[in-house]
């Protein structure tokens, strides 16, 4: 580990390369380049490639596969959520190539951001944002700014922010824990950036604390394909009810911003409230305020709200809901 | 820049190959190009379509995001592979009698896929089939004899 930290270095021109699913992918269309890749797979430490269990909860090494993760007996038992938002995006190659680790690292799809001679302030800042007044069906429509409306396109981060994980990373300065929350970032002004990973850091491993939900959930995919596209929006939702009164909830969008969207005032609405479908409606209202539709995408405010509450009801009955070609 | 060539052993279908590769050339790549291993095609080169679907060490990826230098020493399965001694694999036998490919150009890595996923032992309904084949595109159109093929395969139990 710390060799592969010090090959790496501080040189932006050294990367790590783990599944490669998404690198490989960036190389081939000249978005990024390296002129060296460090394999990390190769890494010693159990922690690193496996998942075990941690204080209650799960600790899930950063190397281990997507699919592995998702299939893993414990992860299936104590965060069906996660097992099940792993599952709805990519394909089963790239699930048994993609990393965890990797996931979170993920760039975005954006057309623009794709094509290398599109102006593109992620990928030059300064040079323009070309979805903005382009093809935006598939961007941002909340956490935007007038320089990047990209979307963050993972399906396991939004489970990942809705367990309130928690990022473990190595790096030159030493090793640190980022929670969930904190380490995707908003446009704002830095498009550049996606994340609060320095230059050189790797990510070890990812922590979930003991509460998974795992007695009501669901993760509601919206997307043009039945399956292998990217949501349009998604949500991830964990309810701890006891009888038909909601004591916890936890409410994530994605397909929607630059991160996982979660709206803490919606689930502290929920505390104590009946589950259905007025009270899971208002707090939509509160998730989606801010919302702003472009030319192409405006349609993703609504289709927001009524996935939460579709989602929501959907996460009353996980033994029906959650099941392949269920009827969403 | 000093690119040099990295020396690997890939053990394809059994045979153990030796290859000196520049770091950034795909499996796929050096598949086809280096191995003469040509049944495993080239769809799209990005990851979208899965017509490059090989098996390594046991699980069905896509080749083409593979760098061939990160599977030094790996065991790889290629549609090459699939028949043995001359004799058809069953979902071979079960693509033919399903019409399960038209212009034949997903079909390697249809089969190649199929494999790791009866292999994965995930899919059980017809459903969970589809959703498990979802990263083979194919453009003819044949998917609903694939999925016919592989559920005759998958409900005979002789899925390998």
């Amino acid at each position: 580990m710390p060799e592969a930290i010090e090959l790496v270095g501080e040189n932006n021109d050294k990367k790590f390369v783990a599944g490669g699913t998404n690198l490989i992918d960036l190389l081939k269309y000249f978005i990024t380049s390296a002129d060296t890749l460090v394999d990390i797979n190769k890494i010693e430490g159990a922690a690193y490639h496996e998942i075990h269990e941690h204080h209650g909860g799960l600790r899930l090494g950063a190397f281990a596969r997507n699919a592995d993760t998702a299939y893993h007996p414990l992860v299936e038992k104590q965060y069906p959520l996660l097992s099940k938002a792993i599952l709805a995006g990519a394909s089963a190659q790239i699930r048994n190539m993609a990393t965890n680790g990797g996931n979170l690292l993920q760039r975005t799809r954006c057309y623009y951001f794709y094509d290398a001679n599109a102006p593109c302030n992620k990928r030059e800042p300064g040079s323009g944002c070309s979805a903005i007044p382009g093809y935006n069906r598939i961007m941002a429509i909340l956490g935007t700014s007038e320089q990047c409306i990209a979307v963050f396109p993972s399906d396991m981060c939004i489970a990942l922010a809705a367990l309130e994980a928690v990022v473990n990373i190595a790096g030159p300065v030493g090793e640190r824990q980022v929670s969930f929350a904190d380490f995707h970032r908003l446009p704002g002004n830095t498009p550049h950036l996606d994340n609060n990973l320095q230059q050189g850091e790797l990510i070890t491993s990812i922590d979930l604390p003991e509460k998974g939900f795992a007695e009501n959930y669901s993760y509601l995919k919206l997307r043009d394909r039945h399956s292998y596209a990217f949501a349009l929006v998604s949500v991830a939702t964990g309810l701890e009810l006891e009888g038909e009164v909601m004591r916890e909830a936890r409410i994530v969008l994605g397909g929607v911003a630059h991160k996982p969207w979660r709206v803490r005032d919606a689930e502290v609405f929920l505390m104590d409230k009946k589950a259905n479908e007025k009270n899971f409606a208002a707090a939509a209202e509160i998730v989606l305020e801010g919302a702003q539709g472009y030319r192409f995408n405006g349609f993703k405010i609504e289709l927001a709200k009524r996935a939460i509450v579709r989602n929501c009801m959907m996460a009353l009955h996980p033994e029906q809901s959650q099941l392949p070609g269920a009827r969403p | 820049m000093n690119p040099k060539l990295h020396t690997i052993s890939l053990t394809i279908n059994q045979q153990t190959y030796h290859l000196k590769v520049l770091p950034w050339v795909s499996l796929l790549d050096a598949l086809r190009e280096y191995l003469h291993l040509s049944g495993s095609k080239k769809g799209c080169d990005h990851g979208q379509c899965g017509a490059c679907t090989i098996l390594c060490d046991g699980k069905r990826i896509l080749s083409c995001l593979s760098l061939a230098v990160m599977k030094d020493g790996s065991e790889i399965t290629t549609i090459e592979g699939i028949a043995q001694e001359g004799q058809l694999h069953p979902l071979q036998k079960a693509f033919i009698e399903h019409d399960a490919f038209q212009c034949g150009y997903c079909t390697p890595g249809q089969i190649c896929s199929a494999i790791g996923m009866l292999q994965e032992a995930k899919a059980h309904t017809r459903e969970e089939v589809k959703e498990l084949m979802s990263g083979n595109l194919c453009r003819c159109g044949a998917n609903v004899g694939i999925i016919d093929a592989i559920m005759e395969v998958k409900e005979g139990g002789k899925g390998e």
